[in-house]
């Protein structure tokens, strides 16, 4: 959303729009999803970021210090650095992130399943997701990762560049992963070394692209509807 | 792994194909004899079987790859995505209202679940969970139960049928039907029926619902036991399911297998119990488990589910007070006064009348919303919900707009059919269908 032409003043019952903390992901220009064509409302000129909640300082509040601190302790019992780890560390919405350096995912993995203190046995599978104007950072990996002993959950989140689509495979430390990874890999390409048999899972095998990344084209052929042609969903007028 | 016989192959004419594992032979038909000689004279009994993806036992459109040698099953591997249909996608290019009626077909045996899982995302989101309606969460809870009661007895009605039982399939059918008709009655369609809205609801119970729910319960809960005079102390289905289907505590967590899956290995892990949902802790009920690991463990669960169903849904209508089921906030909210007209359920003539006549703001704030969409912070959620299959998880990233940025379904049928691979490698070929059957996945949610 855009920080200050905000027209939702403060006390309207809408949700609060966030302003221009956090991190910017995209810019986006004009309005109504055509980029080109006889804009003459005036809207076409609009730029607008788009800025998701960045990183939080500590305390964190409740269990997640506590989280925090003991994965930060069992790092640098392995000699690693929690600061080299940890990218950086987000809380929002009762909801605690951390964002994990791609090489050390499955360390961090083990270290979070294994230590008493930790103990995530359980993760509920990877799903990525593809932003293409977050140059470097194009496409990430988010993992939740329950604790049944300790009732808690914590979410996981790892990018790579669409340059190099590279992520370590945590599918020996949580078995549960291999079809979800190989889910990712079919919708987005992200590629996870070390995963023991990386093919198409959905799609046909030979199928060419990967068809949930956002340059991807959703298809669609336009309908007619009391006479009146409605266009395929992608091709419709757009808000966002 | 062993090559298994390609579509290409199948129509090629029956013999031997040399492979760098040895002859392989393509069976679809053609002479048995034929094929049975050329077969009988190689040494090899090993023998790749490909089940599905058009069987009757398997589920849907699921395809197991089973290497058999003589009745013993060697590797068993799934062929999914036969029943892709992009609906994550799909959610990307529509507003967040519209989302209900896409996730409603994901697990189509688990509707209301579905509606449930993401609107409470979008609604973490929003930062309106305290929000919703005392009304709209009680009527999400007694449809959520109730959904748990249909999705048991197709589970245990085609489980049964798969082994033979075909009366336990007929009377599964019968009672589903008993809640199908409340299902048309209450949201008007038995499937799909994107009820349940970020915000609320589409609309309040009908009038004299509550009553035919109360006579479904005083039915229902004089069928259940007939499952256990059928089924539970059958020498004949015991003998079917113990034993079958093996899978410990230590490989569930592995697996990632949740449900009564998860359950019938010991551990009383359940969603509504560890960390609540739309007030379930202020429900009286049990969670059952079993120690025995298999199919008919499992079984034992979805049936003591079922009754502890009832139970919550009979606290449903009692705790049942009159209220709006939809937020507050008219930003939000959509304008969905809907009234049965001649050509179907639609908007009301009354509103209509309002929004066109009386009031321009009115209409144009309904155009707004209905075309537009409301937007929603950017940020991500998980949320979480105990479906009758397991963890039905789903993440939801926004931008900021009027459209989901990315929507990911964590379905359980999806995460527990894995587990396949380790109840069926080394047993017999028909305890495949059994072990399939009692993780009861619906390949709605498991291809999306």
């Amino acid at each position: 959303m855009s920080e200050q032409d905000d027209p939702n003043a403060p006390g309207q019952n809408v949700p609060a729009q966030r302003d221009d903390t956090g991190d910017l992901i995209a810019t986006r220009r004009g309005m109504f999803g055509p980029a080109a064509g006889g804009d003459t409302s005036g809207y076409g000129g609009l730029v607008r970021t788009v800025r998701l909640p960045g990183a939080s300082a500590r305390p964190y509040g409740g269990w997640f210090d506590e989280v925090a601190d003991e994965l930060e302790g069992a790092l640098e019992e392995q000699d690693l650095v929690p600061t080299a780890v940890i990218d950086k560390t987000v809380v929002d919405r009762d909801e605690l992130t951390f964002h994990i350096e791609r090489e050390y995912l499955p360390a961090v993995a083990r270290t979070l399943r294994d230590d008493p203190a930790l103990r995530f046995e359980l993760c509920t599978g990877v799903s990525a997701v593809h932003f293409p104007d977050d140059k470097g950072r194009e496409l990430h990996a988010v993992y939740h990762l329950r604790s049944l002993t300790h009732n808690r959950l914590i979410r996981l989140e790892v990018s790579a560049p669409d340059a190099d689509p590279h992520i370590p495979s945590v599918v020996d430390v949580y078995p549960t992963n291999d079809w979800h990874e190989r889910e990712a890999y079919d919708f987005f390409g992200l590629i996870f070394d070390g995963h023991p048999a990386l093919t198409r899972i959905m799609m046909p095998d030979d199928w060419q692209g990967f068809p949930q990344r956002k340059d991807y084209p959703l298809g669609g052929i336009p309908v007619e509807y009391k006479g009146a042609q409605i266009p395929a969903p992608d091709q419709r007028r757009s808000y966002s | 792994m062993t090559p298994s016989p390609s579509p290409a192959a199948a129509s090629a004419a029956p013999g031997p194909r040399e492979t760098t594992e040895g002859a392989v032979y393509t069976v679809t038909g053609g002479d048995w004899d034929e094929i049975a000689t050329a077969a009988a004279a190689s040494d090899d009994e090993r023998i790749i079987v490909n089940m599905g993806p058009q069987h009757p036992s398997t589920h849907g459109v699921l395809r197991l790859i089973l290497e058999i040698d003589g009745e013993t099953v060697t590797e068993a591997r799934c062929g999914i995505g036969y029943l892709h249909t992009g609906i994550e996608k799909n959610l990307e290019y529509r507003n967040w209202t519209q989302g209900t009626t896409f996730v409603t077909r994901m697990d189509y045996l688990t509707p209301f679940f579905n509606e449930t899982a993401y609107c409470l995302a979008v609604e973490k989101l929003l930062g309106i969970t305290e929000q919703i309606p005392d009304r709209a969460t009680v009527l999400r809870v007694m449809l959520m139960e109730l959904n748990r009661l249909s999705s048991h007895l197709v589970a245990i009605a085609t489980g049964g049928m798969e082994l033979g039982a075909t009366t336990i399939m007929i009377y599964g059918f019968r009672d589903r039907e008993l809640i199908l008709d409340l299902y048309e009655l209450i949201t008007g369609l038995r499937m799909n029926h994107a009820y349940i809205r970020p915000g609320g609801l589409a609309q309040d119970l009908p009038p004299g619902a509550v009553d035919q729910v109360r006579a479904f319960i005083k039915k229902m809960r004089k069928n259940l036991p007939e499952y256990d005079k059928l089924a539970s102390g059958n020498p004949v289905f015991k003998g079917r399911m113990e034993g079958i289907g093996y899978l410990d505590l230590a490989g569930c967590l592995a697996t990632g297998a949740t449900g009564p899956i998860l359950r019938a290995a010991g551990l009383p892990h359940d969603l509504r119990k560890t960390q609540p949902y739309c007030g379930y802790e202020t429900y009286d009920f049990e969670v059952p488990t079993a120690d025995t690991c298999d199919a008919y463990g499992r079984f034992l669960i979805r049936l003591e589910e079922m009754r502890q169903s009832l139970r919550i849904v009979e606290q449903c209508l009692d705790r049942l007070e009159p209220g709006p089921v939809m937020v507050a906030d008219k930003k939000i909210a959509w304008p969905a006064q809907l009234a049965l007209g001649p050509d179907g359920l639609g908007n009301s003539l009354d509103h209509i009348k309002k929004i066109m006549g009386t009031s321009m703001e009115a209409l144009i704030h309904h155009f707004k919303l209905v075309t537009e969409g409301f937007r929603v912070p950017p940020g991500q959620a998980y949320t979480a919900v105990e479906s009758p299959k397991g963890e039905l998880g789903v993440h939801v990233v926004s931008d900021g707009g009027t459209r989901p940025y990315r929507v990911h379904f964590r379905d359980p049928s999806f995460t527990n059919l894995q587990a396949m691979a380790a109840m069926c490698e080394g047993g017999q070929v028909a305890d495949v269908i059994v072990a399939v059957a009692s993780i009861d996945p619906v390949m709605g949610g498991v291809d999306r």
